[in-house]
């Protein structure tokens, strides 16, 4: 007779943020992902990472999806598990319809020829820096999220 | 929140004997900091030839502030002026890098190592 052994993963550690709608607060989400990640025991070149998404997420989630109404706040989740952070960045804005093309790199060449705007970096670093980046847009037109991934191991020596 | 751009400017010469305006920079490069950065670029004197942008005290530069910082390299670039920086910190130098802003601006890691190379 076999003996079944049931294993069960841990429950992730969630740890919650609202910043009001207005820019330069996005550095509190910032620093509270920092501050998680470090607990985590991630390296620091990768907790720079994630500060960087991080921010970008909430610049984002203020400016486009908030349209910096003080009146909203950008909820952010972070959740810890055993070998990544999730973080999800939330505003009532309706998101958009489809993915941002895979790692749209930003052409240097065509800004400084003012052939494209000088702007619009954010969601190619947020790609560029963490290992998942998902954007999704509610049904009922008013709430979204971005959801990043950024896993412990990435790049382990 | 933000923590105001502060810039300083200062005369130097480089290794081959050229003069250099230096803009210093200090608290956070974002949005808001139009006039610190592009502000304090466009006062430099017209014949100006060399700049070089010193980011040892910045702590913080998102997309916004990276975006002011291309629009300087095009100002530049439309004046036949030459562009360098210094002190960024390893992770800023990496998303300066991913942007392709070394293709308009050397970086450096120090001020020495910039003026030796303007």
């Amino acid at each position: 007779m076999s003996e079944s052994k049931t294993t069960t993963a841990p429950k992730p550690t969630t740890v919650e943020v609202r910043v009001p709608s207005r820019m330069g607060f996005e550095k509190v989400a910032m620093s509270t992902a920092a501050s998680v990640a470090k607990l985590m025991g991630f390296r620091d070149d990768r907790i720079e990472d994630l500060k960087t998404a991080v921010a970008e997420a909430c610049i984002n989630a203020i400016e486009h999806g908030n349209r910096l109404n003080e009146k909203l706040s950008v909820g952010v989740v972070l959740s810890a598990g055993a070998d990544a952070l999730e973080v999800k960045v939330m505003d009532d804005g309706r998101g958009m319809n489809r993915q941002p093309d895979k790692l749209n790199k930003p052409d240097i060449d065509r800004k400084m020829r003012g052939e494209e705007d000088a702007r619009g970096m954010g969601m190619f670093l947020i790609q560029a820096l963490v290992d998942e980046a998902e954007w999704v847009a509610g049904t009922d037109g008013n709430s979204s999220y971005v959801r990043l991934v950024i896993r412990l191991d990435k790049d382990a020596e | 929140m933000q923590n105001e751009t502060k810039t300083r400017v200062e005369q130097l010469t480089s290794a081959a004997g050229h003069p250099v305006a230096v803009l210093r920079f200090e608290g956070d490069i974002a949005s808001t900091s139009k006039d610190a950065v592009l502000g304090t670029y466009q006062a430099l004197p017209k014949e100006t030839k060399l700049v070089l942008l010193d980011f040892t005290k910045v702590d913080y530069i998102n997309s916004s502030g990276i975006a002011l910082v291309i629009q300087l390299l095009i100002e530049a670039s439309n004046c036949g002026q030459k562009v360098c920086a210094f002190g960024l910190s390893a992770h800023f130098t990496k998303v300066f890098t991913m942007v392709g802003i070394p293709k308009y601006a050397g970086l450096f890691s120090t001020q020495a190592e910039a003026l030796a190379g303007m």
